[in-house]
């Protein structure tokens, strides 16, 4: 390597005159390279460049492809390759010689090979399959190198579906003697946690061990992995809490070696990682929180010296401060940090305290008060960053006295900004600010005029939307109404006299909907139509807009007025070879003529009227009758078609692939299937349909939006016509339920007169119209004025702080260990091996005795008598048990059973698991499937002597609907009895597994209240039910769903009936249903219930099954996925 | 982390490291955007951007940018010092480095990125500990190379 020459050199000048002397000449593998360097800098043009670049390509592709090449060479013929990539040329030859590189090379070659492999391949690319075998060779290798190498690239990228292959021996690694290669396989297998959680689920408990690795850095590489799964399943993870808390406090204290120092303070990525971990644990739950607040607490205070490590540390933990449970003192010292960085000359900081003020502000609007003069600077900041963070900041604080203040800052900026994403995300937040809080209505139409020019076409197009519905809704006063679309009329007109054609089409698009329905309103609207009319000779208006503009003259023209100008329209488009425009103008020229039809069809002011949009279009059931009578081939809908066209092939992968398009999917399940409708909307877009979803604040309004045209939304009048004239207007259409409390906007309110101070006067003044109504009761506030704050979107307010005195938690899923429950029982029921219709039915009849008349409500209450067979505290039971051969445990189990509800009677019930015991009360649960629903039964048993009343359980789950059957939530038990609780469950999300998370309050006589928590976890095949379909039924449904995944599951058996079999393992461990099986496909169908489909395809491929599932609800197609591959697994 | 970039002042590409699957164009458009925006920027100003979606953080060391793209909720102070402890690094093993070190051995750069970041998350914090990883490596084929071998260098270093 010649890079000690190189070394001596700094400026390339020297190097280059050196080596046209001496490095030219020279073969060595490096300096071809260097040469190639070299010449590239030589070189005046990009055209050269290319040229020289090709012809280095060629030569790297004639070598590479000859047999006589050596892996050394290969590997300097890999780093060229690279690096005429890096310079954006394709090299896609040589893809396959740094597989073969990776796979042939010893030592540096295989090396430069994986790394070559790495920077040209990404995960989807198909030659990867080919790095599989070398990958798992490599990972097998007795090489420490090659296998820290073989996981390095097998974290940077892999086959999602090939994880399966190597997944074992990456988890054999976490066993590995060196700390370097455990240390590399934990980080691989958070790579696969994050590309394909399902595959790695089933190794939780060794992510554990890595947790408690001996090495502090496979413990922190494990941390990410926990990360990731806590900020999925807070709850899954609290017992963790003070786990983390004392790592914690070690790496704070400085226990860990000094390896991992970092410029003398301690293990900063760890601190930093961890307190992010503390951050989700500690939302919303005090008694989590409460662990942390010393060594939060420790942590500020060890956070001194003045470097950014210290500062990064800092910033992690206010943020932390303020996302957990609130406590007093820590809120100070975090507010005074904050306080250091907003103050902080270095920017860095500068930004970061105002993203944390940001953060607290709603908490805690006096800091901002407090810190005022500095928003003010950073508001004129020539780092356009500071300003728009500080922008963020004042987006936060408005409220109805300093919103015309901030509104106007913030247009000042957009005026300015260049960047769209800002734009589009600022126009936003400038709108809702005009819509919450607007002060008057001259205020309103000329921010949201600025609004639309400045946002243009870029916009969310929901923001158009709701600023015309909430024109055409009005308020409570009819006349507020009439004045504020006369105002907008006014203002609308005075544009088009200015420059029409720098307004954006959106914003014409408003201006002609806003003419046409309320120009009305004024006088001349000869001079309103003359203005539209120039709208459409603009060159630059788009036929969309021109559209509007005709639909627009059209609610005008009646009255005889600008009779020429419509004419001579009418003229113009009547003949245009653009169909919607011809259609609208020949609309206008009807209408125009005819102002009964007119009167009827676009009754003036009527806009907000609801309208029947009959979208099954039956008022043409007539004309289809004697069109089908009259020979005509009945309409099919296009999946039907599909599905026709993809029968004549029998059952093949191919037309599944020709999927529709999106648009017509989505409209298609709801309604009837009609070609009319689809081409009506499709005529009508105002809007586009395909908007782009950018993030945002805007995301709560975008759920109206794939609405838009939907059939509650207005289409302007009564009747869709039986007049030969179909009339359509290009209206705005929002649905009603698109923006929830319009009414109480505080539009209506009367205005506020707030004195707008000149932004240009001084800063104090700004900062007193900033701030104004921030804190009333503040010394600080600068304003006389003080009037109650109307902010609107203040934080959740935090629970009282008071708690019960003494709260257990105990989290418990089936597969853990039932000690818990012993001694209660005695014994280990659960280990027992019950065949639970044995137990079932020989305890009938007890249950029948035992059984109270509340049973039938759900709760069932059994006092212990002498004859009853409850619980079994002592051996008498089995007297009372039918079944005299059962053991105890099963007998324990079964009393239990009899005290399901009544209407469980026939049923299976999954086994009984304890969810958590104190010195009172245990809580035991188990679930029932039935044909329509999941239900969950909580037995509560009381072992004192004494009777519990008002036992409050409440039971709650990210992925589960649940709700109480019974009664009542509160229950009381008496002493050595049993209460049942019974809960339905449903699918709000599909989930690997679904867990509900319950919480019993409960007050023991002459005792301080007490509460339990406890989980319960259960797998999502629970709510699997097989769906029947027919298979045309299904070639339709497959068409229709978008989400799907792909997978290869191992067979169960080589034999003939291999695909039968298997899919017989499928049916009966999941509860599906087999469609069809023809030759080696086979299709099945389910349901997640309620009624959530999801379709498999199965095809047998080289030894193993391809499974193809779908659905129309996300993830249920991955979760399933992995209960179809454990079924074969366990099988 | 999304990606790392390290791109010259001229806005030459000198190294890409990329954490998530993306497509080989947006690559080159979002590089192409990036280097645009930080090259244009001052200075004195912030070394932080809100870019699309992602937050970028980057630092000049000499003529070279080092640019990171980092998810909305990670911390950018500790991420400039990623970049700072990877110039350490580099400036360890190649002794008090330049471009031109990268330049020429772009792909030790590498090794020693793959070593110290792994799948997007810092791997080993301690210096010390990645460059031994790295000797350890190279060690495997300076037998067979030239005498000048890199960690002769570095006892000259």
């Amino acid at each position: 390597m010649s890079d000690v020459v190189e070394k001596t050199l700094t400026a390339l000048p020297s190097l280059l005159s050196l080596d046209s002397l001496s490095g030219s000449t020279t073969l060595s593998s490096t300096s071809k390279l260097g040469n190639l360097i070299r010449g590239i800098t030589e070189l005046t043009s990009k055209h050269e460049e290319e040229k020289l670049i090709q012809r280095e390509l060629t030569s790297i592709k004639e070598q590479v492809s000859s047999p006589n090449t050596s892996t050394r060479q290969m590997k300097e013929l890999m780093v060229r390759a690279i690096y005429c990539e890096m310079l954006g040329y394709e090299a896609s030859f040589s893809y396959i010689h740094a597989i073969k590189l990776a796979q042939q090379g010893t030592g540096l070659e295989k090396r430069v090979g994986y790394l070559a492999v790495s920077l040209f391949l990404n995960e989807s690319h198909e030659l990867l399959l080919l790095l599989v075998n070398t990958v798992l060779k490599d990972l097998q290798s007795t090489n420490l190198i090659e296998v820290c190498m073989a996981l390095t690239v097998v974290s940077q990228m892999f086959p999602k579906d090939m994880i399966p292959a190597i997944l074992p021996l990456v988890e054999e690694k976490l066993n590995h003697p060196k700390e370097i290669i455990r240390r590399k396989a934990v980080l691989a297998l958070y790579k696969f946690y994050l590309i394909a959680p399902n595959q790695v689920q089933h190794i939780h408990n060794k992510f554990r061990k890595a947790l408690c690795d001996k090495d502090p850095g496979v413990m922190a590489a494990s941390l990410h992995i926990y990360f990731q799964m806590i900020q999925e399943n807070p709850e899954g993870y609290k017992d963790l809490t003070s786990s983390f808390v004392t790592i914690l406090k070690q790496v704070v204290g400085g226990k860990l070696p000094m390896d991992f120092n970092y410029h003398s303070v301690p293990a900063p990525w760890m601190q930093i990682q961890l307190l992010r971990i503390l951050a989700i644990l500690g939302r919303n739950d005090q008694s989590s929180s409460e662990i942390m607040y010393e060594v939060l607490d420790e942590s500020l205070r060890r956070a001194e010296i003045n470097h950014n490590i210290t500062y990064a540390i800092l910033y992690e933990c206010v943020k932390c401060i303020y996302t957990i449970h609130p406590k007093s003192e820590l809120l100070e010292k975090a507010a005074k940090c904050i306080g250091n960085f907003v103050l902080s000359l270095k920017i860095n900081l500068k930004y970061l305290g105002l993203k944390a003020l940001t953060y607290v502000v709603q908490q805690d609007p006096k800091l901002a008060l407090q810190h005022q003069m500095t928003i003010i600077e950073c508001l004129d900041h020539s780092d356009l960053l500071i300003k728009r963070e500080t922008l963020e900041l004042l987006f936060r604080i408005t409220n109805a006295q300093n919103v015309s203040v901030i509104v106007e800052k913030m247009l000042e900026f957009l005026r300015v900004n260049k960047d769209d994403y800002t734009t589009i995300d600022l126009v936003g937040k400038v709108a809702e600010l005009a819509e919450k809080y607007a002060p008057d209505n001259e205020w309103f139409i000329e921010t949201m005029s600025t609004v639309f020019s400045v946002g243009g076409d870029k916009m969310q197009p929901d923001i158009p939307n709701s600023f015309l519905k909430l024109l055409s809704e009005g308020f409570d006063s009819v006349e507020e109404d009439r004045k504020l679309r006369l105002f907008a009329v006014d203002s609308y007109v005075s544009l088009l006299q200015g420059e029409p054609g720098k307004l954006p089409q959106r914003f014409l698009q408003v201006i002609s909907w806003v003419l046409g329905e309320y120009s009305y309103l004024r006088e001349e609207l000869d001079a309103v139509l003359r203005l539209l009319a120039n709208l459409l000779d603009m060159r630059s208006t788009s036929s969309e807009t021109k559209s509007w503009v005709l639909m627009a003259m059209t609610k005008l023209c009646g009255g005889g007025a600008g009779v020429s100008v419509i004419r001579e329209v009418c003229e113009t488009y009547g003949s245009s070879l653009d169909t919607v425009l011809r259609q609208r103008a020949q609309e206008l020229q009807h209408l125009s003529q005819d102002c009964e039809l007119r009167a009827r069809v676009l009754p003036r002011g009527a806009g907000l009227e609801p309208l029947e949009v009959d979208s099954s279009l039956s008022f043409l059931d007539g004309f289809v009758s004697e069109a089908l009578a009259a020979g005509a081939a009945p309409y099919k809908p296009p999946h039907q078609r599909q599905e026709e066209l993809a029968q004549t092939k029998a059952l093949s992968l191919e037309p599944y692939g020709l999927s529709l398009p999106i648009s017509m999917s989505s409209c298609s399940i709801a309604d009837r299937q009609s070609p009319t409708l689809l081409s009506v909307s499709s005529g009508l877009s105002g809007e586009s349909p395909d908007l782009s979803h950018k993030g945002g604040t805007t995301t709560l309004k975008l759920d109206g939006v794939k609405r838009v045209w939907g059939r509650e939304g207005y289409l302007s009048q009564r009747e869709p016509v039986e007049e030969p004239v179909h009339v359509e207007v290009p209206s705005p259409v929002v649905s009603p339920s698109q923006r929830g409390g319009e009414a109480d906007r505080s539009h209506s309110q009367t205005p506020t007169p707030t004195a707008t101070p000149q932004p240009e006067q001084e800063k104090q003044q700004l900062a007193s119209s900033l701030f104004v109504g921030l804190a009333s009761q503040s010394s600080v506030c600068l304003m006389g004025k003080s009037e109650s704050t109307t902010q609107r979107f203040r934080r959740k307010a935090r629970g009282p702080v008071s708690s019960p005195a003494a709260s257990e938690q105990i989290s418990n899923s089936p597969v853990s260990t039932p000690s818990t429950a012993n001694h209660l029982l005695g014994n280990n029921f659960l280990d027992s091996n019950i065949t639970s219709d044995l137990s079932v039915s020989s305890l009938e009849s007890t249950s029948q005795l035992s059984r109270g008349p509340a049973a039938a409500n759900g709760i069932c209450e059994v006092e212990l008598t002498e004859s009853s067979p409850a619980l079994p505290r002592d051996n008498a039971v089995a007297a009372a048990a039918p079944a005299p051969h059962q053991d105890p445990d099963t007998l324990k189990d079964a009393c239990l059973r009899s005290h399901l509800p009544a209407e469980f009677s026939g049923l299976c019930p999954s086994d009984i698991t304890p969810l958590c015991t104190n010195q009172t009360l245990d809580f035991l649960a188990c679930h029932l499937q039935k044909e329509d629903s999941v239900s969950l039964v909580v037995f509560i048993y009381n072992s004192s002597d004494s009777d519990i009343q008002q036992i409050l359980l409440e039971l709650d789950s990210d992925e589960l609907e649940v709700s109480c059957v019974c009664g009542s939530a509160v229950q009381e038990a008496r002493s050595h009895s049993v209460a049942v609780c019974q809960y339905s469950l449903t699918v709000k999300r599909p989930s690997v597994h679904v867990e509900v998370v319950g919480m019993a309050s409960y007050r023991c006589p002459a005792e301080t209240p007490q509460s339990a928590r406890f989980s319960y976890k259960l797998p999502l095949t629970s709510f699997i039910r097989p769906l029947t379909v027919s298979t045309e039924e299904y070639g339709a449904m497959w068409l229709d769903f978008s989400h799907d995944t792909k997978q290869k599951l191992t067979l169960r058996s080589d034999g003939r009936e291999s695909l039968a079999d298997t899919l017989d393992v499928l049916k009966k461990k999941l509860n599906l249903h087999v469609v069809e099986i023809i030759g080696t496909e086979g299709i099945v169908a389910c349901r997640l219930l309620r009624d959530q489909p999801c379709l498999m395809h199965c095809r047998l491929h080289e030894g193993s099954l391809s499974v193809w599932l779908r659905s129309p609800v996300p993830d249920l197609p991955d979760c399933l996925m992995y209960h179809c591959q454990r079924a074969l697994q366990e099988h | 982390m999304r990606f790392m970039l390290l791109f010259s002042r001229q806005g030459k590409l000198r190294l890409q490291k990329w954490y998530t699957a993306t497509a080989e164009r947006d690559k080159k458009k979002m590089v192409r955007e990036l280097m645009q925006i930080v090259l244009a920027r001052k200075p004195k100003m912030c070394s932080f951007l809100e870019w699309r979606d992602l937050k970028i953080v980057y630092k000049r060391y000499a003529s070279l940018y080092f640019c990171c793209a980092i998810e909305e909720q990670d911390n950018e102070l500790i991420t400039l010092e990623v970049i700072h402890r990877f110039v350490e690094l580099l400036d360890k093993y190649f002794g008090s480095v330049c471009e031109l070190d990268i330049i020429f051995n772009f792909e030790k750069a590498y090794f020693i990125l793959d070593e110290f970041l792994m799948g997007g998350e810092i791997q080993d914090t301690s210096k010390k500990s990645v460059l031994k990883a790295i000797e350890q490596a190279d060690l495997l084929q300076e037998e067979d190379e030239s005498p000048r071998s890199v960690l002769e260098e570095m006892g000259l270093a």
